[in-house]
């Protein structure tokens, strides 16, 4: 078995079995970060660089993590402290670092479709660690692992996706990898924040109520307000966002059954989650940022180089 | 193809290795046995009922252990991995692994390794139903070998088992 792809751009490319391999390989590597020695050797040969175009704490603290529990090196790049500030392109930069043999790429950019420009002119293995508005692959794969672990199957489970939808790679990611994986999808927030038609292009349901998404979900999916993606007010403010669209327990409470909320963080507090959910007992946010490495693991080992 | 162990073999086989187990570590006190995945599942199984008879079944200790992620030709092929179970400490304990078939030795090195990832054990030993000499690639040898064989490289040793084959039976193709 493995995957039908050499890189990992994004859920569009991957089928029903790829993701599967990746979430059953996955719970093998979570059970090796219960051991005392929570790392193994298999990537000791690879050498794997972090460009990070944008910033990251969790994404980027969790591949170095997961690389370095494979035994693989590791390079870090930021933007800020890097030559791209004098003008260098990103397929010059990419290039310079593949000459000192480096065998893969975990990239992250503000472009969308930066990953795939550089997957067409290089040979390494890329990983897309978000890409501008589009996609942010292992984010809905450790998504997708957490809701598993916690219900056993995605297939037939109700997801609402709430929140800044328009700008949001981690909702197209996930919509992508949860109708393969035949689960069922609401998206909710303002309508200034969920896309036109994206009910005809994504076969998704629309809702602008919060509450009635929450009253139809097993899961909520909560998004941040990407204030640093929106270049002109799509809603009045933050305070009426957070009465209108924020979900605090109060709203939880009267909803009258159990439902389980994620985020991915990072969490704006009191604007689209409120503290007494975000560390409430639904709340599975700190499984998924554990679940992270072993998810980020899986698909490291996965795509590494072979020779056949 | 040949018959090297037929089924009634095949289990007279499994009694003597459990039987010299029991004898080199009485009671199997500070002893635990781990089985190798995917292989060598089958026959730690049947070594470990064996010794449910001989010594008192509370006392057994028993883990498998998957060596996937320990294999040298990550390079070169990709094997998916399989489940680890080690639910008890192996420091300072004798570890006895069991694998089915001893052949170039590649796949019980890595599991040594995945082994002391779990601790320090006081010795580890090795029990295999098939002893394939002369192919070592490593210096490893089995302290309780089933049965040893001399073979050439395009030969094959199929192992069965009831669970998996229907069948049991230790063959040369």
């Amino acid at each position: 078995m493995r995957l039908s792809t050499k890189h990992l751009l994004g859920i569009k490319h991957l089928n029903k079995e790829d993701i599967q391999l990746i979430l059953s390989t996955a719970s093998n590597f979570k059970d090796v970060l219960q051991r005392p020695v929570k790392k193994v050797p298999s990537l000791r040969d690879i050498t794997i660089v972090n460009l990070f175009y944008e910033n990251s704490t969790r994404t980027r603290m969790s591949f170095e993590l997961a690389e370095r529990r494979l035994s693989a090196d590791t390079l870090n790049f930021t933007l800020s402290s890097s030559s791209a500030a004098k003008g260098e392109t990103l397929l010059d930069t990419v290039n310079n670092i593949l000459s000192m043999k480096v065998d893969m790429v975990v990239m992250r950019h503000s472009a969308s479709g930066a990953p795939h420009f550089l997957a067409k002119h290089i040979p390494a293995a890329i990983v897309n660690a978000g890409d501008g508005i589009n996609e942010h692959p292992t984010q809905a794969l450790l998504d997708a692992y957490s809701m598993q672990e916690k219900f056993g199957q995605l297939e037939g489970l109700k997801v609402a996706i709430i929140g800044d939808i328009m700008h949001s790679r981690v909702a197209l990611s996930n919509i992508y990898l949860l109708k393969k994986m035949g689960a069922e999808i609401m998206v909710a927030g303002p309508p200034t924040l969920i896309p036109k038609y994206i009910t005809e292009a994504l076969n998704v349901h629309v809702e602008y109520n919060v509450k009635k998404a929450l009253q139809w979900c097993d899961v909520a999916n909560v998004l941040r307000i990407q204030l640093e993606r929106q270049n002109q007010p799509l809603f009045s403010s933050l305070r009426e966002y957070s009465l209108a669209y924020g979900i605090n327990r109060k709203l939880l409470e009267s909803l009258g059954k159990e439902i389980t909320i994620m985020h991915p963080g990072p969490i704006n507090r009191g604007v689209e989650l409120d503290s007494d959910v975000a560390d409430g007992p639904f709340s599975i946010i700190l499984n998924q940022v554990e679940n992270g490495v072993a998810v980020r693991m899986a698909v490291l080992y996965l795509l590494a180089n072979r020779e056949n | 193809m040949k018959t090297i162990l037929s089924e009634q073999q095949v289990a007279l086989v499994v009694k003597r290795l459990s039987h010299q187990i029991h004898e080199d570590h009485l009671h199997l006190k500070d002893t635990v046995i781990i089985g190798i995945q995917p292989r060598g599942i089958a026959l730690s199984k049947r070594i470990v009922n064996e010794l449910k008879l001989l010594v008192d079944p509370a006392s057994i200790q028993y883990g498998i252990l998957d060596i996937t992620f320990y294999r040298d030709d990550v390079r070169k092929e990709l094997h998916v991995a399989n489940k680890t179970e080690i639910p008890f400490s192996i420091e300072n304990k004798n570890v006895v692994i069991i694998d089915d078939v001893l052949y170039t030795g590649r796949t019980i090195r890595a599991a040594l390794d995945a082994l002391l990832d779990f601790g320090r054990p006081a010795k580890v030993e090795l029990c295999v139903l098939i002893d394939r000499r002369f192919r070592r690639e490593f210096p490893i040898q089995g302290d309780y070998v089933g049965q040893s064989i001399d073979t050439i490289i395009s030969q094959k040793v199929k192992v069965c088992w009831k669970e998996k084959d229907g069948r049991e039976c230790v063959e040369l193709i």
